[in-house]
């Protein structure tokens, strides 16, 4: 006897036969919007958000006593001359309003010179004028000009090694085409996501910047699951034309993806959900990004190869797409 | 089979004691609390989990080289008056190049006596070359230019660590910081008060007495001062502010550029009281600082021929003007209008070592304990979390497969932790985050086998063969997707900040341990099930 007892197994995607690259205009169109949407949205609505540690300034976090008055916090403010001040009620708990306060003053705040000066001005106005409760030591996070423009530059530094390392590993491992046609479905990825925040003009901190690399890592992996079964099936069978072989590898993995997908967005809501706000911005990239990720391998990238193929055949080129030996 | 289980087995466990060791050590019993104590124990938590204060600063070591430019100066002089060469100016003409001493109007007759002073030992540093007008320049080498300011920058690092143990912190870190030029990180667990710690640290940083030019000056403001010069600062001497309060106005003095002594030469400094109860300082001098002090105020006592005044000042701010009663050789008082505070500050700063610079803060992060805490709950909760849903999906959808994913996945757990407490990584709220990301992308691997083993199964091989052909094709792809989200994980480390570092490393040490958990050890409880099972029967996935 083989194979499992059928009765009691749980199994998606058993025998899917679905024509991806078929539907490839309606991808195209999906993603033309969202991109589209989040592009306006970064050149003429919420722009592209900075957190503290980009754009300067002085965040101070104050846990008050009890529910706090956000007027009172602002006429404190104006009693003892803090200008330009943003006051923000933000909950500390799953979905429950605590007592946390963000107050938020911009760069001219926090000068190298005379760096302490924002914190000290909001802090003494609240000891001062605020007198509905008291409040626990607060926690600050101030960023000077010096140190705004050096994290821009490494947040840039990071970003692009890390696609130039990505392309260079991808060109290693498959062919150039491959590895062209994943960084695109990144880019697509990454611009979908950044878009999300504008939109939702949610702040972009380092975290999330980091969280960006790693769904940029993620989408890669992804891709290259699809990419892998690809090239098995082309060296298995050289005459089925690239499409019907483009097709059965995405079948043949969706099963995997879908679950894996799955799972690890289940793992990232659990973040997103329960995580606290100070990972909000964190985990809302992570959420974004898995499912745009999965969603760009078979709608973007395998799209991709397949039109480089043909346009390579309109020439008058080699039809066969290179099957690499896999290393083990 | 011949597969060796008993051995694999046993290096299995071998490999769970090993890790549980790394971040445990040997827990006193096995209660709750004295877990988490032998957990808390083992794993460093970064700022953002225990609270604390983290500063970045930045020291502005070019003064150094000024400063040093000027004490040669005035030692210069003296050495040429030693050697019998009078009458010609030793002075710094561009402020723009603080390291460059021009020496004109030397006497004709004694050109080769004062050169050779300037060969000498004493100004190795320098490179003299000749001008046309016959005057003498000394540049400071390059060479010497950077390693004074190295110097400067450690010097500086330890003086702020001396700073620092008077507040009491535990564990704190100085050292330099890796993103810009002379920059220092600062981080100190569980201070949240950054007002605080900046002010022990670079109150008044910097200390010295200057002799003011006799007959010129105070003015109100710097224009009054500027036509009094005929809008030029004679190059030997600086205009500094004072230290206007709501009571008194702002005065511009005209002071000399050396310095008479400065912070590095005071070898001792208390605060007191004087006679009236007012807070003021007394001090000590090193014993060369306490030549040089005599020999400028005996000069410049009232009793002498040209009496003068000194000014003290405070970081750039003139303090105190006094009148020099006497001669005062290495011990004295400085006596003024300070505060108690400003006298404990000051006293500090000159008996831990002035800093040798100015310092600003580019950077502060607190995070007070109440976000601490509550960020650790928050981590811990949304892990437990996200781990239960994946543990129990695996066993719905995989059944026996199942428990074998899970088993790895609490494996990779332990040696994730392990790892972190043999490299004594901090753990960072971001680390947590990238704990709950490599449970979903971990078991990304699993699922990978699985399905193919699946695949195998539906295409009639028997489990034996399934298994196999499942690890062996999945083998490749793991690798591959392990590797991106390495290299992912290594660029973020080698750019990224404290919290973001955290998260690089519990990524990657995850995922490393996930290359072996998903690997060898389901494929080894995969084989041990295999073998208890006779020939063909059915496989639970």
């Amino acid at each position: 006897m083989h194979g499992t007892p059928e009765e009691s197994k749980v199994e998606l995607f058993r025998d899917v036969n679905v024509d991806w690259l078929g539907k490839k205009w309606y991808f195209l169109g999906f993603s033309l919007i969202f991109s589209v949407a989040g592009i306006l949205s970064m050149l003429f609505w919420h722009g592209i958000p900075r957190g503290v540690d980009f754009k300067g300034g002085t965040q101070i976090r104050v846990p008050f006593d009890s529910p706090p008055n956000e007027d009172h916090i602002r006429q404190a403010m104006e009693k003892a001359g803090v200008k330009d001040v943003t006051i923000q009620r933000i909950s500390s708990g799953t979905g429950q309003q605590g007592n946390d306060v963000v107050i938020s003053l911009p760069q001219s705040t926090a000068t190298d010179q005379n760096h302490d000066a924002g914190r000290q001005a909001v802090e003494g106005a609240l000891r001062a004028y605020y007198h509905d409760s008291g409040f626990a030591q607060p926690s600050v996070d101030i960023v000077g000009p010096t140190a705004g423009k050096q994290l821009q530059k490494q947040a840039a530094l990071a970003t692009g090694y890390s696609l130039i390392g990505m392309l260079i590993y991808l060109w290693f491992r498959f062919e150039l085409i491959y590895g062209v046609a994943a960084v695109v479905a990144v880019f697509h990825d990454t611009l979908i996501t950044v878009g999300a925040f504008s939109l939702t003009n949610q702040e972009i901190t380092l975290t999330v910047i980091a969280a960006i690399l790693t769904l940029i890592g993620y989408s890669m992996n992804d891709t290259i699951v699809v990419f892998d079964r690809i090239r098995e099936n082309l060296s298995l069978s050289r005459r089925e034309s690239l499409t019907d072989v483009v097709n059965r590898s995405i079948n043949q993995t969706l099963s995997r993806t879908v679950i894996s997908s799955g799972l690890t967005f289940l793992t990232v809501m659990s973040l997103y959900l329960f995580g606290g706000e100070v990972l909000h911005g964190f985990s809302f990239a992570l959420v974004v990004g898995i499912l745009i990720g999965t969603y760009s391998s078979i709608a973007v990238a395998a799209p991709m190869l397949v039109a480089y193929q043909d346009w390579r055949k309109s020439r008058g080129k080699i039809s066969s797409l290179p099957a690499k030996r896999a290393r083990a | 089979m011949g597969k060796n289980l008993k051995g694999k087995t046993a290096f299995i466990v071998a490999i769970l004691v090993v890790f549980c060791y790394g971040f445990l050590g040997i827990p006193r019993g096995l209660t709750p609390a004295a877990l988490k104590q032998a957990l808390t124990d083992h794993i460093n938590l970064g700022l953002d989990l225990k609270g604390g204060t983290h500063l970045i600063l930045v020291v502005h070591v070019e003064e150094a080289v000024g400063d040093t430019t000027d004490r040669d100066v005035q030692r210069l002089q003296d050495d040429l008056e030693k050697a019998g060469v009078t009458g010609e100016t030793v002075h710094k003409l561009d402020p723009a190049h603080p390291e460059t001493i021009t020496v004109s109007g030397i006497p004709v007759g004694k050109a080769s006596d004062a050169r050779s002073v300037m060969d000498g030992n004493d100004y190795v540093s320098y490179d003299v070359t000749s001008l046309p007008d016959g005057s003498e320049k000394l540049t400071m080498k390059p060479g010497a230019i950077r390693s004074l300011e190295t110097a400067t920058l450690e010097h500086s690092i330890e003086t702020i660590r001396a700073r620092l143990s008077p507040l009491g912190v535990t564990e704190p870190t100085v050292q330099k910081y890796g993103l810009g030029d002379n920059e220092v990180l600062v981080e100190l667990p569980n201070i949240s008060d950054p007002g605080k710690v900046e002010d022990a640290i670079k109150s008044q940083s910097k200390l010295a007495v200057y002799a003011v030019v006799s007959g010129q000056g105070p003015w109100e403001n710097d224009q009054a001062a500027m036509t009094a010069l005929n809008g030029i600062v004679p190059p030997d001497d600086q205009l500094l502010h004072g230290n206007a309060t709501t009571t008194s106005p702002d005065e511009v003095f005209l002071l000399e550029r050396a310095s008479v002594v400065e912070g590095t030469d005071f070898r001792d400094a208390q605060p007191s009281t004087d006679q009236n109860g007012r807070p003021n300082l007394t001090f000590i001098l090193t014993t060369e600082a306490g030549g040089r002090f005599y020999k400028y105020t005996s000069a410049h006592s009232k009793d002498s021929a040209s009496p003068g005044s000194m000014a003290i000042v405070l970081g750039n701010r003139v303090r105190e003007v006094a009148a020099i009663d006497s001669a005062i050789s290495d011990r004295g008082e400085i006596i003024g209008t300070f505060t108690k505070d400003e006298v404990d500050n000051l006293s500090l700063m000159l008996r831990t070592g002035a800093l040798p610079a100015s310092i600003d803060t580019l950077e502060t992060t607190t995070v007070g304990p109440s976000l601490g805490a509550a960020s650790i709950r928050q981590g811990v909760i949304a892990a437990i979390a996200g781990m239960m849903a994946v543990l129990v999906f695996m066993l719905i959808y995989y059944r026996g497969a199942g428990i074998n994913a899970d088993l790895a996945l609490f494996l990779n757990l332990v040696i994730l932790l392990g790892f972190m407490g043999y490299t004594n990584s901090t753990l960072t709220l971001p680390g947590i985050a990238g704990v709950i990301l490599t449970i979903g992308m971990g078991v990304d691997s699993n699922v990978l086998i699985f399905e193919r083993i699946r695949e195998e199964l539906r295409a009639g091989k028997t489990a034996a063969v399934a298994v196999q052909q499942g690890f062996g094709h999945a083998w490749i792809t793991i690798v591959d997707t392990h590797v991106t989200t390495i290299v992912s994980a290594a660029i973020l480390f080698l750019f990224g900040t404290g919290p973001v570092q955290g998260f690089a490393v519990t990524l990657t040490f995850g995922l490393l341990a996930n290359l072996f958990t998903a690997v060898f050890v389901s494929r080894t409880i995969f084989d041990a099930i295999l073998a208890s099972k006779e020939r063909g029967a059915a496989l639970s996935i």
